[in-house]
């Protein structure tokens, strides 16, 4: 399925005339178990598209909430095998939520693209983020996507001009995550209008759907950047979620409030008819 | 392609340094990475930047540092002429200045008004905070939680020089993760702010840039050894963390087929006990800070925490022109544990009456072994890149004495 799943989710969105809701969840945090519901409280919430982090020890781009996260799942033992069986398992009851691995490039490398890539393929994802692979370096992974559908799906930034626009658009498809602020995840949170015109600039340039991520926290800041953007991705607070489940140490309270935070963010959406 | 006649060449429009080095960072920093290589260009080739940088390395480094012979350690070892290049004669007390100048040279060039650096043993730091000092400019320095406690003297110097630390608590709280908080720093302040690197490792410019900053020492060490012996060295010798002052001495010979390049890795409590910080003795190639290069790391990807008595060599990682020398074969690398770079601490202080830092006590620590075996005509040279004052606490210690 791979990019095709992808494109189906936008075009629904589209569709019901709104934003894709696109969330992001540690796998392995607080556990296995509770992600794999928290997977399932996601998706029948009301979520689009699901990132699934990967746990990574030197995680250059993000903020102390992802960090802690990552840290909390390794400390679990969560293998970037896992992460895969994770999604597998997902996968066998839905074939239409559009699952995107995100993380960096050393566990990736360590397994070795062509045999990662076809892990990933097998398990059901349907394409990567992978932080730390720029276009200028992950020819040899998108040979080999291409081969198996999987999609490359690429970062913008507010440092992106129209020239590195084309770049970054150039093999990637699926859609483009547009960082709204220069910084790490969970950074303070963007003014929609400052940065509509680079959004539009990218959409135009790259010919994908524009998802906006980083700092966006709630249903009300969701609504706003939905103005702009062809998805809102909002990652940090559900993993605000996981660590609360994992401080009172009642895991199963996790997936709920991963699902009660996906249906208000989803309502809010809801509420901003595209134009 | 003849690798042999083209050790110069390298790195190629990519970073590249054969398999390793490149440019892997988040998109946030593209931008910034690639403009920094097209202002490096350009000062390379700008006599000013030069001239400016030869006159602060003679006026306020001390450069050239001597080549001096380490008579009674050559006696001792009954082998080479055995000649220390003294880099820890520089201001600030190691090579690490040599580029912080030209770095920041580079920022202020660039217009930028804030610099930020992370630091393990704090030796890059100060250097950084000592040129911004210097210039008047603003200085952020990321430390290992661990390494502030353990590197106290250091973080007051800093603080005297003007610099902020920030202790970073992230991780394990060491120069790994000093780094990863720098970059998260840069990706944050990315109009005003210049990254110092202190190693040569990162993404592309950085091993280049850091390199040829370095090569200082080298291309005095060459120079001076033809005018004192009348020919090339038989080997040069460095201790390596990240690689820095290695490739400094290094790169100047490398197109001197007959001249041996030998680096030395920490081994820590030894490279079987997995505690240890030889990267490239007892790591496999992978992606970590912007570059591929080998790394101590899990079966699953995950970065081992380096160890090492040297805060100066405690890094998982080491520069891309090593990995690539290595496996190329046009360098050897051995490498030293904790205990006998602590003998070697003791003896070159006692025979030669200097006290060397803990990161060439390494090379020093192997250097017995390769004068003999290159015998009483063989020559070599190696980096003292530092001076031992930031470590006879952790010596004492170390020895249990209570200072």
């Amino acid at each position: 399925m791979g990019r095709e799943r992808i494109d189906a989710a936008f075009a629904r969105a589209k569709s019901e005339n709104r934003a894709a809701l696109v969330t992001y969840m540690m796998a392995g945090d607080p556990s296995l178990e509770e992600s794999f519901k928290a997977l399932c409280a996601l998706r029948d919430n009301g979520a689009d598209i699901i990132e699934l982090g990967a746990p990574f020890t030197d995680p250059m781009a993000d903020g102390p909430a992802i960090q802690r996260a990552g840290l909390r799942a390794l400390a679990n033992g969560t293998k970037l095998t896992d992460v895969l069986a994770l999604a597998a398992r997902f996968r066998k009851d839905d074939q239409t939520t559009p699952l995107i691995l995100m993380g960096y490039a050393n566990p990736i490398h360590s397994m070795g693209y062509e045999a990662f890539a076809k892990a990933a393929a097998e398990a059901g994802i349907d394409g990567t983020i992978i932080v730390d692979l720029p276009p200028e370096e992950d020819a040899g992974l998108r040979e080999i996507y291409g081969r198996l559908g999987l999609s490359v799906i690429r970062l913008a930034t507010p440092t992106t001009d129209e020239a590195r626009a084309a770049k970054v658009a150039d093999g990637a498809s699926g859609f483009i995550y547009f960082v709204a602020v220069t910084g790490v995840t969970g950074a303070g949170s963007a003014d929609p209008a400052a940065i509509a015109g680079k959004v539009a600039m990218v959409r135009r340039v790259s010919g994908l759907p524009v998802c906006v991520g980083f700092g966006v926290k709630n249903g009300a800041q969701a609504a706003e950047m939905a103005k702009i953007a062809d998805g809102v991705v909002v990652g940090s607070a559900f993993v605000e979620k996981a660590q609360d489940a994992h401080e009172t140490g009642k895991f199963e309270t996790a997936a709920p409030a991963m699902g009660h935070l996906a249906g208000e963010l989803r309502r809010a959406l809801a509420g901003v008819a595209k134009g | 392609m003849d690798l042999r006649n083209t050790w110069d060449q390298w790195p190629d429009a990519n970073g590249r340094f054969g398999e390793f080095g490149g440019r892997y960072v988040a998109e946030t920093l593209m931008p910034l990475i690639l403009d920094l290589e097209r202002e490096y260009r350009a000062a390379k080739q700008d006599p000013a930047f030069k001239a400016e940088m030869d006159d602060l390395w003679t006026h306020y480094v001390g450069r050239p540092s001597p080549l001096y012979f380490a008579e009674r350690l050559t006696e001792h070892f009954g082998g080479a002429k055995i000649y220390f290049k003294r880099d820890e004669l520089n201001h600030t007390g190691a090579h690490k200045i040599n580029n912080c100048l030209g770095q920041v040279l580079l920022a202020r060039r660039m217009g930028k008004k804030r610099i930020i650096a992370e630091t393990g043993a704090g030796q890059h730091g100060v250097a950084t905070a000592t040129i911004c000092a210097r210039f008047g400019l603003e200085c952020v320095v990321f430390m290992g939680e661990t390494d502030v406690e353990r590197q106290k003297p250091n973080v007051f110097r800093m603080r005297l020089l003007g610099a902020k630390i920030v202790p970073v608590s992230s991780g394990t709280g060491t120069l790994k993760d000093a780094m990863n908080e720098a970059l998260r720093d840069w990706v944050t302040n990315v109009d005003d702010t210049f990254y110092c690197i202190g190693t040569a490792a990162g993404p592309h410019p950085y091993p280049e840039m850091v390199r040829d900053f370095q090569s200082v020492i080298g291309r005095e060490a060459r120079a001076q050894i033809l005018e004192r012996e009348g020919r090339l060295p038989d080997a040069v010798m460095a201790c390596i963390g990240g690689g820095s002052n290695a490739i400094g001495l290094f790169h100047p010979f490398i197109e001197d087929e007959g001249v041996r390049l030998i680096g030395v890795e920490a081994a820590g409590h030894g490279i079987e006990t997995g505690e240890h910080a030889a990267a490239l003795n007892g790591g496999k190639p992978g992606i970590l800070h912007g570059n591929r290069t080998y790394l101590l790391q899990t079966d699953d990807g995950q970065i081992i925490d380096a160890h090492s008595i040297s805060a100066g060599l405690d890094y998982p990682g080491i520069g891309p022109e090593h990995a690539f020398l290595r496996d190329a074969g046009r360098a050897e690398y051995l490498s030293c544990t904790d205990q006998e770079a602590l003998d070697a601490f003791q003896l070159c202080t006692r025979l030669e009456g200097i006290i060397p830092a803990l990161e060439p006590s390494h090379a020093i620590a192997r250097v017995g072994e390769v004068a003999k075996e290159l015998g009483k005509d063989g020559l070599l040279i190696l980096n003292m890149c530092g001076r031992g004052d930031k470590d006879v606490f952790s010596v004492a210690k170390a020895l249990g004495v209570d200072v």
